[in-house]
């Protein structure tokens, strides 16, 4: 096991290394400067410019400067706000989008795999209807149309929730409904085929066979069987939500990564957008390494290879 | 249990060969179906599936007639006819019959704006322009980009993954670690960044979704171009000799053909969900094109006072993202034999 | 037939399933008794009805089936007519089954001590220390060594012969009156495959549990069997002592099923077997359903349905070939020859009290 998580673990760090040097690179070939946007300057200002942000050296040393910054967490300086290192602007930001993501990710996978469970139970009924109507229509209605129905009813017309900016967690409230609908969905959907799955297979009808009642049948050995590969689509689920929550977070404006990360865009602010790219690569990989070792402890099967590896 | 009855006499003769004809053993009752038919027949017994086949095929000739046959311009400025709400001839439903709420007043917007004779289905942009015509004309635009990009993400998803599952050992490996590479930086974020180098347009749009979205459709293909690579007549084609490109083509593509065809149908909604998410942004389609991204942007601006503005492309964005997800869904029930009853 | 002794009673059962080309008639009019210590072989091709027959026993026929007439009486009441919460104090109490395919019926998240233990949990209200050591108890009488340190395992680390194991385990935990084994042997290798069929001899006679076992594999029954009854099409064409319908077989079918297993005598040649596929059972044919393939077919055949021709006490057979008006049909000579042997034991029978044990030991050397 333990020689497992360092071959992960050393994957990760070279996946970051390839996707820093990739993002890097990327920015170099983009047109534009910290100068883009300002009014004319004598050459020596340009010069002090450039100075600042590293910009007269040759590129390969830019990259290793970079590199070697970007593993103490430094990023360079931000163009929009000149005087303010990337990292500080991340850091200060990511909390509520930590918040919110967190908050989406949880209550929408719970809920779905509760709606999913029920779906496959009464499958053919009414609830199965319900569930795939409500799993396909969170699956077909982006987040941002729906955060903007949910600021306008909820928020505008119901008063019910702030429509807008940041406080205490009733702000969260309508930006994690907007991007737990998602997770809600999809979770909903797989639990649910997944269930159908285990429901019509062998050992299902030997636990009946056994004279396990249809609730015993479901507790002891359905949802256990069905849930383990519901681990599998947490990381897709993330993503879902770092994507979503660019436009949502815009929306509300809520001081998180996503909206930056859209200013960044409209703004050509390279370094805040690099580091910002870094820094959802990271998070994504953090995901993608702790399902994998969470797979590993709940599935016997997997449990095994890893000891023999 | 022995027989009572009085049998005819001639019951115990040997029967004869016309009998025997007649008999037929490898008469089936029920009727014998393709695979396709099979899929066909399932896929229209999903009443889902079915009615989202044709929401789709009534959008796609709407959306691309509309080239052709218009109610009116998108692109036609009225200044004078400017926010007028929809209104539907003959429908009095408050909402569809040209009326707003102005100042805790219900008025005719319509014979405000001196344009009682006229009507917009949909109403009108803040520039007057027709929203019904700007949401065919976004929806084709929206259209063609995901059906662009899907087509170029197929190419490459399919032969990668064939390519990938085909080779194997060491080649598989390195292939199936770039692609975890890329699916460890969000979709979105590689996108964007490619939109930025090759500067906000539709082709780079379709450029950015074809080079992002192909990784799905090449690990479902590599899976199973693994499994198919094992079967019995994929070895006889090797054994007698044909020529890798040809097996790739005869044999293992229409194999492939349900997974490809299921998975397009869920890779066309994500790609127009992604450019609907960038044209939002302001990084994706510009003025004067429109796609259904660039009327919910609009639309969203003035959603307070105007809210039909934002509904009517959010209605048609969901619709159609909807019909393919339950399309999607019913062709893979329809290609799964496992849930076949 | 002495009720006494019966312990399942399967009477005109009859079971449809719906299909969008209408209803597919798996069961028609399907009678058996199963008494008390027995195994009772219900033999017949893929489709033949078999499985469906137990599964409507267990009730746990899938969603489509339609059981449109008949009784299943165990002790006295009829299954058919029980709740579904009555069902499930039978399940894996009176009656237990053991599957197909060992490889996917254990639960790959469950540790199997624990799915032995759970009839027992279920049934009999145990705590769980007490099951699990019950349930290594069992696990020694099904032959899986080292059982102390294999009860925390998962079923992947078992072959399929010990998964097998660990399924009859799970299936005479409860020590059934009945149990059903539904080709308990098709998946496993062929030595295992008589493992596993001693090992259930073994304990039928430890724990006296009647057994129906299913099989579409003649040879296996030979050895396992007392009575055997040969399924077609839904219906049992013939049945009686495993003698009987391995020696003295009436129902062409039957001796199409015998003719195609290979034997010592059988030579160099072809194995015969039975032309055609068995009819479509959404629209059966009227009269006999094997006449099609029948080449003793008689008009009569393609009108009427035979009844039930009694051969002996406890042989019957449904073909028109034993009416007394029928012709007199010489049958294939491998059958004239198991028929000639059958004489010859009828005739020792007077000397000897048990005349199947020549018989067995050459039936066993297949």
């Amino acid at each position: 096991m333990a020689k497992y998580l360092a071959k992960r673990i050393f994957y990760l760090i070279l996946t970051l290394f390839i996707v820093i040097t990739v993002t890097f690179f990327l920015m170099k070939l983009l047109p534009g400067t910290p100068l883009t946007n300002q009014a004319k300057l004598s050459k020596s200002q340009i010069h002090l410019i450039y100075e600042q942000y590293g910009l007269n050296k040759p590129v390969w040393q830019q990259y290793l400067l970079y590199l070697a910054g970007a593993v103490k967490g430094d990023f360079g300086t931000s163009f929009q706000f000149s005087d303010q290192p990337v990292s500080y602007l991340i850091s200060s930001r990511i909390e509520p989008s930590l918040q919110i993501g967190l908050q989406a990710m949880i209550i929408g996978v719970i809920l779905g795999v509760i709606i999913g469970a029920f779906g496959a139970m009464k499958q053919n009924t009414w609830v199965d209807t319900t569930t795939t109507v409500v799993s396909i229509l969170g699956i077909s209605i982006p987040s941002f149309v729906l955060a903007v129905l949910l600021q306008y009813y909820l928020g505008l017309k119901a008063g019910w929730f702030p429509i807008a900016e940041w406080g205490g967690f009733i702000y969260t409230v309508l930006p994690t409904l907007a991007l737990g609908a998602q997770p809600l969905a999809e979770s909903a959907r797989f639990v649910r085929t997944e269930m159908v799955d285990v429901l019509s297979s062998d050992y299902i009808e030997l636990a009946k066979a056994k004279g396990l009642s249809k609730t015993g049948v479901i507790y002891h050995h359905a949802l256990r069987n069905s849930l383990i590969p519901l681990i599998t689509i947490v990381g897709p689920l993330a993503v879902n939500i770092m994507t979503g929550s660019m436009v949502v977070e815009n929306i509300f404006s809520i001081p998180g990564i996503g909206e930056q990360f859209v200013k960044s865009v409209l703004t050509n602010d390279y370094p805040t957008i690099m580091g910002l790219t870094i820094v959802y690569s990271f998070m994504l990989c953090v995901v993608l390494l702790i399902t994998d070792i969470l797979y590993g402890i709940v599935d016997p099967r997997i449990r095994l290879t890893g000891k023999a590896n | 249990m022995a027989d009572t009855v009085k049998l005819p006499e001639d019951s115990f003769k040997p029967i004869t060969s016309d009998d025997r004809a007649a008999l037929d053993s490898e008469k089936i009752a029920a009727p014998s179906l393709t695979f396709a038919q099979d899929a066909w027949r399932r896929l229209k017994k999903n009443k889902g599936a079915w009615v989202s086949l044709i929401v789709l095929v009534v959008i796609f000739i709407m959306a691309f007639g509309s080239i052709f046959v218009s109610p009116h311009d998108p692109n036609a400025v009225h200044p004078a006819y400017a926010n007028l709400p929809s209104k539907i001839p003959g429908v009095s439903i408050n909402g569809f019959n040209g009326t707003l709420v102005q100042a805790g007043e219900r008025i005719d917007a319509y014979k405000a704006a001196g344009a009682s004779g006229a009507h917009y289905i949909m109403g009108t942009d803040y520039l007057g322009r027709d929203l019904f015509s700007r949401v065919l004309y976004g929806t084709r635009i929206s259209l063609i980009i995901a059906l662009v990009a899907t087509l170029f993400d197929l190419t490459i998803g399919v032969t990668y993954g064939m390519f990938s599952g085909w080779k194997g050992g060491r080649i598989d490996t390195i292939m199936q670690r770039i692609i975890e590479i890329i699916l460890s930086i969000p979709n979105l974020v590689v996108i964007v960044l490619l939109i930025l180098i090759l500067k906000p347009g539709m082709t780079s749009i379709i450029i950015a979704i074809a080079l992002t979205s192909w990784v799905n459709m090449a690990r479902l293909v590599r899976a199973q171009t693994l499994e198919l690579k094992e079967q019995e007549f994929i070895l006889a084609a090797r054994t007698l000799g044909e020529r890798p490109i040809k097996i790739a083509f005869k044999h293992l593509l229409p194999n492939l053909s349900s997974v490809i065809i299921i998975n397009t149908m869920f890779t066309i909604p994500n790609a127009i969900f992604f450019e609907a998410t960038l044209s939002y942004i302001g990084i994706g389609i510009s003025s004067p094109q429109a796609s259904l991204g660039t009327l919910l942007n609009d639309g969203q601006k003035n959603f307070q006072f105007l809210p039909y503005q934002m509904w009517w492309p959010a209605l048609i964005l969901s619709i159609i993202m909807l019909a393919f997800n339950l399309l999607g869904d019913g062709l893979r029930d329809a290609f799964d034999p496992r849930t076949k009853e | 037939m002495d009720n006494e002794k019966d312990i399942l009673e399967v009477r005109n059962l009859q079971v449809n399933f719906k299909t969008y080309a209408g209803d597919v008639k798996a069961i028609r009019n399907v009678s058996f008794d199963l008494r008390k210590g027995e195994t009772l072989a219900i033999v017949g091709e893929s489709g033949s009805g078999k499985s469906v027959t137990t599964r409507t026993i267990m009730g746990l026929n899938a969603r489509n089936a339609d059981i449109t007439s008949g009784t299943i009486m165990y002790k006295g009441e009829d299954l058919l007519k029980k709740s579904e919460k009555e069902m499930e104090g039978i399940r894996g109490q009176d009656i237990a089954e053991i599957f197909q395919d060992p490889m996917t019926s254990l639960d790959p998240t469950m540790k199997i001590g624990r799915q032995i233990a759970e009839p027992l949990m279920v049934h009999k209200g145990m705590k769980k220390e007490k099951a699990l050591a019950q349930a290594l108890e069992m696990m020694k009488l099904v032959g899986i060594t080292d059982a102390e340190n294999r009860i925390n395992d998962y079923p992947h680390q078992f072959s399929g012969g010990m998964r097998q194991r660990i399924v009859i385990a799970i299936a005479l935990i409860n020590y059934p009156e009945i149990l059903i084994a539904d080709e308990p042997t098709t998946a496993l290798d062929v030595t295992i495959q008589a493992q596993i069929l001693n090992l259930m001899k073994e304990l039928q006679d430890k724990i006296s549990t009647s057994i129906i076992f299913i099989t579409h594999d003649l040879g296996v029954v030979a050895g396992m069997a007392d009575r055997v009854a040969v399924m077609y099409a839904g219906k049992i064409v013939e049945y009686g002592t495993v003698d009987e319908i391995f020696y003295n077989p009436k129902h062409p079918y039957t001796w199409g099923l015998l003719s195609s297993m290979p034997t010592l005598d059988t030579g160099g040649d072809e194995l015969p077997s039975i032309p055609g596929t068995p009819p479509d059972l959404l629209d059966p044919p009227t009269g006999d359903a094997f006449a099609a393939r029948n080449a003793y077919a008689l008009k009569i055949d393609t009108e009427q349905e035979p009844p039930f021709f009694k051969v002996s006490d406890t042989h019957y057979a449904a073909t028109w070939l034993l009416h007394p008006d029928a012709p007199k049909v010489t049958p294939p000579d491998q059958i004239v020859a198991r028929q000639k042997k059958y004489a010859e034991m009828q005739k020792d029978l007077v000397k000897q009290q048990r005349p199947s044990i020549p018989v067995e030991e050459e039936e066993e050397q297949q």
